[in-house]
């Protein structure tokens, strides 16, 4: 206790005249590292040659396999933020972040190790399961402390986090790449000694958060700010326990929400650089298609800010309603778009598609805080985030079988892709008549914690 | 704390996150650039 004193709560109190701007780069700091998750994929290839170098070799790990890591990976993030919600919101942002940079960096370390010896299992346990609890645990904690700094603006301070979980991915591919080149060898493809230097520089980055980060003071609100009586009949003015939480309608229909958002957006992103060389057949070289997933990283990152931002000023509710309506009518075009042959057009649509597969991840904790309060916004964020699991397993398995099976079919496979959009805009579709079934949250359950402040 | 003690931290606090995310954004912009030739 006495030793790790200064990782408690109490010992992060911010003092008198503390600037809530100082707490943002607190949250960035730990959603840039863990949103490298999002950039693992630029090693799978090196993974499937570490043999054979050039090309793969037999006892080289295939495709299929490395691949899992992945799926592995955002599983314990959704266990993880499931079973140690409560006790985040408990111990408070620091203890929290310090646990998730030992358990995300160490987890590249182990993978490290799995690399070299060319063990997969150690390499499953170490980026995957050791890795996906720090996702998890680093996920919900400056989230949540961000809504308590800024109950003004909580879409806003909820964007700005979760903005850089996107962001994270794009510094990850380029360092990762350059990390690899560094360290190759004729002998070596630098896999291992880049997984050594991402996991201490990580774990150092995301420390400096847990050192800067702070809560503030019990009953504090910002200067001139009184919480107006509220406007929206789904705005709670209690606070509601996790157990009580999880026994409602409202907190599944929002976990309906987030996987039929996910899962419609992450099966584009699964898909797109193939997709668009298909659809557009010899007019997108694989260069220009590298190119357009890295146009929807900047839209799904931009969106997260955007659409959590705006959703301030115009409610949670209409919010998701905008994604799912307008992406059920972009999902529903784009194959007509394909037909006619713009291609920039066909950008344009799925970048706005990302921006809001970007915006349903940013604008979920601040529907929470909406219906639930903020006590327990973090443990009940937790519980909620393995919708994202789900859809994270699901939906690149969904989009792929439809596919495939199209094409078993005689479907060819530029018109493959088209049938998929539509299934899509289908799950957009029950997505919005989830939305439009969240209601208030009924005083029959009201066995509540405290009123709100 | 004073006002010039809370700008300093807030431009090294915020150029500690930013300076690495615009170094991201510039090369995935840069990639981004080639799907028009």
């Amino acid at each position: 206790m006495g030793l790790f004193a200064f990782l408690d709560r109490d010992h992060i109190v911010a003092p008198a005249g503390f600037s809530r701007w100082l707490v943002p780069p607190a949250a960035l700091c730990i959603h840039l590292c863990i949103g490298e998750v999002y950039a693992f994929s630029v090693f799978n290839l090196p993974l499937t040659r570490l043999i054979g170098l050039k090309a793969s070799a037999p006892g080289d790990w295939s495709l299929v396999d490395v691949g899992w890591i992945f799926s592995v990976a955002i599983l314990f993030l959704g266990l993880a933020s499931a079973f140690t919600g409560s006790w985040l919101d408990r111990v408070g942002p620091r203890k929290a972040m310090t646990a998730a940079a030992l358990c995300f960096g160490g987890g590249f370390l182990i993978g490290a190790l799995g690399i070299e010896v060319h063990n997969l299992p150690l390499l499953f346990l170490g980026y995957g399961v050791l890795g996906g609890c720090g996702l998890g645990i680093g996920y919900i904690s400056p989230v949540r402390t961000l809504i308590t700094w800024f109950p003004d603006r909580p879409g806003m301070a909820t964007g700005m986090a979760i903005m850089g979980f996107g962001g994270g991915a794009m510094i990850a591919s380029p360092l990762s790449v350059a990390l690899m080149h560094h360290y190759a060898t004729p002998t070596s493809l630098g896999v291992a000694p880049t997984f050594v230097t991402l996991g201490i520089v990580y774990a150092v980055f995301m420390l400096i958060g847990a050192a800067i980060v702070r809560v503030p003071p019990p009953g504090w609100r910002p200067a001139g700010y009184m919480p107006a009586a509220s406007t929206s009949r789904l705005i709670s003015d209690h606070h509601y326990e996790v157990s009580t939480a999880v026994r409602t309608p409202q907190f599944y229909l929002l976990w309906a929400i987030l996987f039929l958002n996910v899962t419609a957006g992450i099966g584009v992103l699964s898909q797109a650089s193939p997709m668009i060389q298909e659809m557009f057949h010899g007019n997108v070289t694989p260069v220009a298609a590298a190119g357009f997933v890295g146009l929807l990283s900047l839209f799904n990152m931009a969106g997260r800010f955007f659409w959590a931002s705006v959703s301030d000023y115009i409610g949670r509710k209409a919010t998701y309603f905008v994604f799912f309506l307008l992406g059920l009518v972009l999902y529903a075009s784009v194959p007509s778009i394909a037909r006619a042959g713009s291609i920039a057009l066909f950008v344009l649509c799925y970048g706005i598609i990302l921006s809001m597969y970007g915006g349903g991840f940013s604008t979920i904790p601040a529907y929470l805080k909406d219906l639930f309060g903020t006590s327990y916004v973090g443990a009940i964020h937790g519980r909620l985030l393995t919708a994202w699991s789900a859809a994270g397993v699901l939906g690149p398995v969904l989009v792929d079988y439809i596919r495939q099976y199209q094409i078993a079919q005689g479907v060819d496979k530029a018109d493959a892709y088209s049938v998929t959009m539509y299934i899509m805009a289908g799950l957009l579709l029950i997505g919005a008549l989830c939305n439009l079934a969240v209601g208030p949250v009924g005083t029959h359950i009201r066995h509540i914690s405290a009123p709100a402040e | 704390m004073n006002t010039e003690t809370t700008s300093l931290r807030l431009g090294i606090y915020w150029a500690i996150v930013l300076v690495p995310l615009a170094w991201g954004v510039y090369h995935t912009l840069l990639n981004a650039l080639k799907l028009f030739g």
